[in-house]
This record gives structure tokens, C-alpha cells and sequence, in this order.
């Protein structure tokens, strides 16, 4: 009863035989093997697993890999090219924004999603845009920080 | 060691920032062992049971089953409880039930499979037989006869009744006071959900015999000690834990765990690799719980504002089996944190453990400071309403003064350093603190409700003396370890017991060593977490990292430095006292030309050309440093909230901690710290609780029911420090891990009630939810 599906996941192409109930974000560790999108509650709340699906970001513990056919995935590692960070990473470790790193994947790609949408967010539509990620080491207080950074980076300022 | 920019003190990025920006750390779920097997736990639907059958047969013939196994095949020793109180009773924690149940989410048997999928599938065919008992879930009503017993052997479900302080001398300061301000206060249970929930991955090598655990611990080698020694009895040197990147701790990656005993006995019986990472459902139910104690506490003033005795009586809640520090949070971690930064004369706590049937309580982020500091600072409060003083009047006025440190509590600690004025006044200032009463008066007239809570709060960092710790029942040291070793290069390796979980240690104690040594940041790499490489240690917990483990590491570089001299005056032929080190090298004082670099030294060291006479080649250290006291942090914090009293609704306006940490290596890792801590005790002011119903389930066992902080609900913090060195190590540090979930809850709490003081509110019970508030002012309003 396997299917089969094509993805392209940072660029590259994969094609694989996946049963039909196979997650998304467990055909991305699992079977891709790209383990830098983490699994914090598997239940959609946590938004550790985000990641860019079709330039959407999205939480892929809550999606099938079968429903993912033929779709443009980035994921963490996707996020420098050619060896140099993204601002938003460079904001990341600038600032301090993550402790364990956990949570870190599914908030750069939220971030990523939010500064494509809205390049100069105040300090509220950050957090307002960050409320389905959570972090239980920063307090959110230096990952708001963080995006502010990578916004002014990316705005040339 | 002392040029311009010191590497110690400075706000240094992060080097272990590259690997988790860019998605490549390597967290236990992601270490994919080849030939593995994944692991499914069967778990207790019930809070209370007795098991009458367990059925295997369908699921071992399942697509894809390897094994399945109960509780009658894996016959281990119980897990460990490592703190023994007097008296105490400790029931037997078996990996796999045993006859009975007693929380839900028991594991009962352990499902392999070649999938996760698959064994997920056959756990749902095991067929387990229960005849339910009476649940009891509220500590006080566990604690009476009537009440159903989770063991046969243990009357009541007490576990310790345990006691510190002068009971006869506070009852008479009660006698002689002018002013009693009494509270039931009620600590609710919390869960502590680290973002990673807990996994492990055994591997057993039949051909050695070597067992390798992967494991979120904080703790690697006491996790290493109590499974491979106390449960699977087998040579803990043939076991190996590493513990790689792991993804928050808190407290519930300290105790040793069923599944992680599981896995390594069945990686034995199988004889290949078995994984398993828990869903978050299985860490709500599963990972120790914190706090959970129902209180009477009462303190006497005498009519000036003067505390004269404090009387506190807990029943804390331990849950169905006694957690690795399970006894140890609510007694020692507590008890002695009740005189806070206040001069109290008498003092006497005491303190049921019972046993209920929930999951197990342990340490989570403060464990046992949190509970004692929300209780001193909710009665300052009450009290200085009582006796109509200003709260910063009544903490000032009771404030053990600057000039009393070392200062002996009269509930055992003896405070290394303090002086809490200062941090006190910083807080107000940055806040506007008469401004803010005036803007408070204000709104009022408006029908706004602003409410202005302080909180001045004591830590204990960095558990100690281990002669101690012995003699009050711990079963292990309270050390830590730390191996430098400089290789031919000059380049120096360092091997520390501290385990970081997001404390960022990789940096901090790095620039502890080139700051030291006066060598670049780059020629330092810190190593942690793995059994296999770093000599004994103790782990993370307690904010003892730096206090603890970064002194160990001073301790070595002490030695380094001793044998480097030697080596560098045989070299420089003078005399050792003639030397000086500074930016890296050895010189000749007065002449400076004449010098040894380290790494010179380093090289001549493994050379042995030419050492003086009678010493060993090589340069490395293993130190075990024994810290002589605990370190206490303390400080101010200041919340500004707005409550509508119409809803109920907490809207937190501003947030201001000052906080004294001694000495601090790296301010930028201190304040992210510092603002972590803030939120996880707004989470528990606020939001947070871990709820069971009558029955024992557990109500809140999603993040959907269970409210985590979440960045729109919070302001950015306005912080700040002041600097009083701790004397009792020698890099001057206390500890910064938990200071601010300490201090936190109760400034929230105080700010709400203070809110409501209007209404006539003086308490609600934690978390301060929309529906208390509105609850409890529109009670008042009658
Ligand atoms: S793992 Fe997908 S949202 Fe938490
Ligand atoms: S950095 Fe640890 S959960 Fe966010």
C-alpha cells in the first residue's frame, strides 16, 4: 500500500516509497534524514517542526508526507546558502536568541515566514506571529530581539 | 590574567550557536543507530489498580514485532531514590508494574519493533486486565487513615515527616506578637515541559559486554551510576552514557527513569539497539512533576513591622513512587530557604512527603526555592497591608543588614555574601517606583486597576559541602570534576562533570580557561556529557555550574599553572618566585624578554628533554572540587501589572529584575538566563498547572490544556545587576540558572493582588487565572 512521492527538500530532489500514514516531519528525519526539524509535542502546538512548505510556513507533525507530493520544502538546512548565514540566523546568534537550541529550526523558519510577509514588524507583530512557537529557555525576550536584527539586516539598514 | 579586555566578563557569542542555527545539533532522537529497534511503552490508563492479566500473545505476532516485555520479564532492582531522609519510607519503583498501578502513564510493558509505527500498532494489541482501586490525588486527604493506600506497608501514605527549626522558641515569638498574618497557600503542581521530550537509545555489544545509553540526562554519570549499579546490577564501567545535546532540562532531566532502564535491559536480552523518544502526552504524564504543596504558613510581627517568628507546615505532594531528588526538593531545598533575606528569630517548618497516585515530583527549574520564596514574599505582603506599611518599607525594615554576612539562618544555612539594599533601591528606581504608586492612584480614580508586586528573594545555588550532604541523607557527592588537559600544542581540552543543557557552558567555561591561562578563546574546547571521556561528575543542577564546576576548572588551571612554572624556571633557569605569569607566558620579572610561552612549556612537557629532576612528563590535571558552602544569588524584582477586574485578564506592563549573581563570566548568557527564568515563574504566577481530577487523570496533558508562556503574553524584561562576590569559591560566581523563576512568581502574584486591593482581595490561590480573578472580586463585591 505504499505510494510513492517526489519532494524537493532544500533545493534537492527526493523521490521515495512512504507509507500513506507516514508525518511529514518523521519522512523528513526519518527517511530523508535531515534531523535539524525538531519534534517538541507532535500535536501542533509547540512549532518546533516548522518548516517552509510551498513558501507557507508550516508545522509538518501535522501533515501527512503523502499529502507533501510534489511540494517545495525548506527546511533549517536549507536556510544558509553558499556557506553564509541567513540574517535571521546571524540575528539568532548575535542576540543570543536561543539556549538548548530546541525550539531554534521552528523559529527561524517562523521568523523567515513573518519577514517575508511584513519586513518591518514592530515588537507586538513579532510576538503576536511568534505565539505558536514556544521556548522554554529564552523567555522570547532575545529571540524578538533576534528578528528585530535580522529585519534591520535584511532591510540594508 | 588581567589585560585590558578580560575574556571572563565579557558578553562573547556563543560557539555553540553555528551547529543549532543551522539545523545540526545532535539531540538523542537524532542519533540513528544502525540495526535499531523502537521501543512503544504500554501504559496505566488508571491512576490505581491492580493488574489481573497481561495479554502478549497478539501483539508478538504483529508485522514487524520483535519483543514484547512485562514487568515479570524485566526483574531489575527498583529505581533509586538518592536522598534519604530519617525515617523515610521507600517503596519499591519498578521499572515495569508490578501487581499493581499506581499513576496513570505506569509503564506496564515495552513493545519493539523494527518501526516506531510498528510498535506502536502492536502496543495496542497487549491486553491488560485491571481492576480498579480508589485514586487519591490531594496530598492532605492522602494523608489520613481513611484514605486508600497506595502500599500495603506505608499507613497514610507518609512517606517522611520531616522538620527543621526551633519549634518551642517560634511558638513563643507567636506568643509575644503583636501582629499574626496567616495564609493557606496552596503551590500548585507543575509540569516542566523542556521543549525535547526525553528519549534514549541503548546499545548493547554482546561481544564486549559494553552497554552504551543515549540519554537526555542532565546528569550522565549518576544516571550511569544508580542504572548500571543499583537497577540492571551489572559493572557500571561496562556502561557507557552519553548524554549529547539535549534540548532544556529544568529539573525533569535529572531523575533516572523507567524507559530509560527499559531500553537498556532489553538492548541486553535482544542483543541490538533499542530506541524510544517520548510524544508529549507521555512527558505529561510521565516526567516528574514539580512542587504540589498545600500550606499553612504563618509569621508574627511584633507593631513596629519587626518579623519575630515564622510557622510553616507543608504537605507536599511526592506522587506514586519517590523520584531520584524526589524527598530532598520538598525538605532540604526548602526548609532552610525560609528565612529568606529577612532576619527571622525563630523559625520552624515542617513537612509531610505523601504518596499519591500521580506521576512522581521532582526538582523543576528552583525546586523547593520557589515554594519557599512565593510563600515569605506573599506573607510580606499580606503583612505590610496588615500593619499599613508600604511593602518596600516592610522588606527594608527586616532586610538582614550588609554588615551581618557571614550570616547563620537560624533554619541551618549560613549566607556566603549579600547586601540587598542596593538591589532593592536599583529595582525601584528603574521602575519609578513612587511615580508609578502615584500613576497607580491615578488609574484607579479611572476604573483601571494597576498593581505594582515586589518580590526580594534569596537563592541557594551549588549544593555543598558533600560531608554535609551525607550526614542530612544524600547518597551521592556533591563535587564536581574537571580534567584539563593541554595537549603538546599549547591547545587545552577541558573535560567538565557540568552537563549543558542550554546553559551554554561550551563558551562560558572556555573563556574561563583562556582568561585564565591568557591564551586565545580558540585554543580551548570544553567537553561534556559523555561517560566515555569525561572522569566522574556530577551534572547540572541547582544553578551549580559555574559556582561548582567552574571552580573545578579553576582548581585545575591552579595546577597547570603550578607545573608550568616548574618547568618554565628549569627552562629560564630562575628561581620559580622570580617568575611571572601573565599574557600567556612565563617571564623573568624585571626582565621580560626572558619568558616561556604556555605552549613552549606545553611542548617541553611532553618532550621531557629536559624537565627538572624527577618529574612526570605531560601536562594534565584532573581536579575534584568539593565546594565549602552553597552561594547565594539574591535580588529584587519589580512586576507592573494591569488587571480587568471585568474579565479577569492580567496584562503584565513592565518587568524589572536586578539580580546579584556574584561574579559573572558572560553577562549576555546571564541575562538570557535570567530572562528564561523570569517566564517559567510567570508561567506558574499566571498560567501553569498540573491538573488531575479526583479520579487521577491528568486534565492538563497537552499543551493545549497545560498554558506555557507564549511570546505575545509577555513584555521584554528590564534588567539589571548588582555585583556581590561570592567568597566561598574561588571565581567569585553563585549562579544564575534559577534566580528568576524564584523570584518571579511571587512579584506577579503580589502585583495582581495588589491590583485588587481596591476590591478587598488579600488572596487567590496560584495560577492566577482569568476565572479566579473574576471569581474572587466578584465574591468580594458582595
Ligand atoms: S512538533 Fe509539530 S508543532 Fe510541536
Ligand atoms: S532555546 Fe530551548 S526551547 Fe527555545
Amino acid at each position: 500500500m505504499k505510494r510513492q512521492i517526489k519532494v524537493t527538500i532544500n533545493g534537492v530532489g527526493y523521490s521515495h516509497e512512504v507509507e500513506p500514514r507516514l508525518l511529514l516531519v518523521h519522512y523528513i528525519r526519518d527517511v530523508v534524514g535531515l534531523t535539524g526539524t525538531h519534534i517538541g509535542c507532535d500535536t501542533s502546538q509547540c512549532g518546533a517542526c516548522t518548516i517552509l512548505l510551498n513558501g507557507m510556513a508550516i508545522k509538518c507533525c501535522t501533515m501527512l508526507a503523502v499529502q507533501a507530493d510534489g511540494a517545495e520544502i525548506l527546511t533549517i538546512e536549507g536556510v544558509a546558502k553558499d556557506g553564509h548565514l541567513h540574517p535571521i540566523q546571524e540575528g539568532f546568534w548575535e542576540k543570543h536568541g536561543l539556549q538548548c537550541g530546541y525550539c531554534t529550526p521552528g523559529m527561524i523558519l517562523a521568523a523567515y515566514q513573518l519577514l517575508q510577509r511584513s519586513p518591518n514588524p514592530s515588537e507586538a507583530e513579532i510576538r503576536h506571529n511568534l505565539e505558536g512557537n514556544l521556548c522554554r529557555c529564552t523567555g522570547y525576550h532575545n529571540i524578538v530581539k533576534s528578528i528585530q536584527y535580522a529585519a534591520q539586516k535584511m532591510a540594508g539598514r | 590574567m588581567t589585560t585590558a579586555t578580560r575574556l571572563f566578563g565579557s558578553a562573547i557569542k556563543r560557539r555553540e550557536d553555528p551547529r543549532f542555527i543551522t539545523g545540526k545539533g545532535t539531540y538523542v532522537d537524532d542519533v540513528k543507530l544502525p540495526g535499531t529497534t523502537h521501543a512503544v511503552f504500554v501504559r496505566s490508563p488508571h491512576a490505581h489498580a491492580r493488574i489481573k492479566s497481561v495479554n502478549t500473545a497478539k501483539a508478538k505476532s504483529a508485522p514487524g514485532i520483535v519483543a514484547v516485555f512485562t514487568g515479570q520479564d524485566v526483574q531489575t532492582g527498583p529505581l533509586p531514590c538518592a536522598w534519604l531522609l530519617p525515617g523515610i519510607k521507600i517503596p519499591p519503583r519498578p521499572v515495569l508494574a508490578q501487581g499493581k498501578v499506581r499513576y496513570v502513564g505506569e509503564p506496564v510493558a515495552i513493545v519493539i519493533a523494527e518501526s516506531a509505527y510498528a510498535a506502536k500498532d502492536a502496543a495496542e494489541l497487549v491486553d491488560v486486565q485491571y481492576e480498579p482501586l480508589p485514586a487519591v490525588v490531594d496530598c492532605q486527604k492522602a494523608h489520613a487513615k481513611s484514605a486508600s493506600q497506595l502500599f500495603d506497608d506505608v499507613p497514610e501514605n507518609q512517606s517522611f515527616d520531616w522538620s527543621i527549626g526551633d519549634k518551642a522558641k517560634t511558638d513563643d515569638a507567636f506568643k509575644a506578637a503583636a501582629v499574626v498574618v496567616k495564609q493557606r497557600l496552596v503551590n500548585q503542581r507543575l509540569i516542566t515541559n523542556a521543549i525535547e521530550p526525553r528519549a534514549c537509545a541503548a546499545s548493547y555489544a554482546p561481544a564486549t559486554g559494553d552497554l552504551t545509553l543515549w540519554v537526555t540526562s542532565q546528569n550522565p554519570h549518576v544516571a550511569r551510576l544508580l542504572i548500571a549499579a543499583f537497577v540492571l546490577g551489572m559493572p557500571e564501567h561496562k556502561m557507557r552514557v552519553i548524554a549529547p545535546d539535549v534540548g532544556g532540562g529544568f529539573g525533569s532531566k535529572i531523575p533516572v527513569y523507567n524507559e530509560e532502564v527499559a531500553v537498556c535491559w532489553a538492548s541486553k536480552a535482544l542483543g541490538r539497539p533499542v530506541k524510544w523518544t517520548a510524544e508529549r502526552r507521555e512527558s505529561f504524564l510521565t516526567d516528574a512533576h514539580g512542587r504540589d504543596h498545600l500550606t499553612e504558613a504563618e509569621m508574627a510581627f511584633d507593631r513596629s513591622g519587626k518579623i519575630l517568628g515564622f510557622r510553616v507546615a507543608t504537605h507536599a505532594n511526592l506522587g506514586a513512587y519517590l523520584s531520584t531528588m524526589g524527598s530532598l526538593v520538598p525538605s532540604y531545598l526548602y526548609g532552610p530557604l525560609l528565612s529568606g533575606v529577612y532576619t527571622i528569630p525563630a523559625i520552624f517548618c515542617r513537612v509531610w512527603g505523601v504518596l499519591t497516585n500521580t506521576a512522581p515530583t521532582d526538582a523543576l527549574r528552583g525546586a523547593g526555592r520557589p515554594e519557599a520564596t512565593y510563600m515569605i514574599e506573599r506573607l510580606m505582603d499580606l503583612a505590610a497591608r496588615t500593619l499599613n506599611m508600604d511593602p518596600v518599607e516592610l522588606r527594608k525594615k527586616n532586610f538582614i543588614p550588609a554588615d551581618k554576612f557571614p550570616y547563620q539562618t537560624p533554619v541551618a544555612f549560613v549566607y556566603d555574601s549579600g547586601n540587598y539594599g542596593p538591589a532593592l533601591d536599583k529595582a525601584l528606581e528603574m521602575v519609578g517606583y513612587r511615580k508609578m504608586r502615584e500613576e497607580q492612584e491615578k488609574a484607579r480614580k479611572n476604573g483601571q486597576y494597576l498593581g505594582i508586586g515586589l518580590s526580594t528573594y534569596i537563592e541557594a545555588c551549588g549544593p555543598a559541602p558533600s560531608s554535609v550532604a551525607g550526614a542530612l541523607g544524600a547518597q551521592a557527592g556533591l563535587w564536581e570534576s574537571a580534567l584539563l588537559r593541554v595537549h603538546p600544542t599549547g591547545m587545552v581540552t577541558v573535560f567538565t562533570g557540568s552537563h549543558s543543557h542550554g546553559q551554554g557552558h561550551e563558551t562560558t567555561f572556555a573563556q574561563l580557561v583562556a582568561d585564565d591561562l591568557g591564551i586565545p578563546m580558540e585554543q580551548v574546547e570544553v567537553v561534556h556529557g559523555d561517560t566515555g571521556s569525561v572522569p566522574f561528575g556530577m551534572g547540572t543542577y541547582g544553578s551549580r555550574s559555574a559556582a561548582v564546576g567552574g571552580s573545578a576548572i579553576y582548581t585545575s588551571l591552579q595546577k597547570i599553572k603550578e607545573k608550568g612554572r616548574k618547568i618554565a624556571a628549569h627552562l629560564l633557569e630562575a628561581a620559580e618566585g622570580d617568575l611571572l605569569y601573565e599574557g600567556g607566558k612565563w617571564s623573568v620579572k624585571g626582565s621580560p624578554d626572558r619568558a616561556k610561552a604556555f605552549g613552549e612549556v606545553a611542548l617541553m612537557a611532553y618532550l621531557a628533554h629536559n624537565l627538572p629532576q624527577g618529574m612526570e612528563p605531560g601536562l594534565e590535571v584532573t581536579s575534584f572540587y568539593d565546594p565549602v558552602n552553597f552561594t547565594f544569588p539574591f535580588g529584587t524584582h519589580i512586576a507592573v501589572v494591569e488587571v480587568d477586574p471585568e474579565t479577569g485578564h492580567v496584562k503584565i506592563l513592565r518587568y524589572v529584575a536586578v539580580d546579584d549573581v556574584g561574579k559573572v563570566i558572560n553577562p549576555m548568557i546571564v541575562d538570557g538566563m535570567v530572562h528564561g527564568g523570569i517566564t517559567h515563574g510567570v508561567g506558574q504566577a499566571l498560567w501553569e498547572w498540573g491538573a488531575y481530577d479526583d479520579q487521577g487523570q491528568l486534565l492538563s496533558a497537552t499543551m493545549m490544556d497545560y498554558a506555557l508562556p507564549k511570546a505575545d503574553q509577555l513584555p521584554s524584561y528590564e534588567t539589571a545587576r548588582t555585583v556581590t562576590p561570592s567568597p566561598v569559591n574561588p571565581i567569585g560566581v553563585k549562579g544564575a540558572g534559577e534566580t528568576g523563576t524564584i523570584a518571579s512568581t511571587p512579584a506577579i502574584a503580589n502585583a495582581v493582588l495588589d491590583a485588587l486591593a481596591p476590591f478587598g482581595v488579600t488572596h487567590i490561590d496560584l495560577p492566577l487565572t482569568p476565572s479566579r480573578i473574576w471569581q474572587a472580586v466578584k465574591a468580594a463585591k458582595k
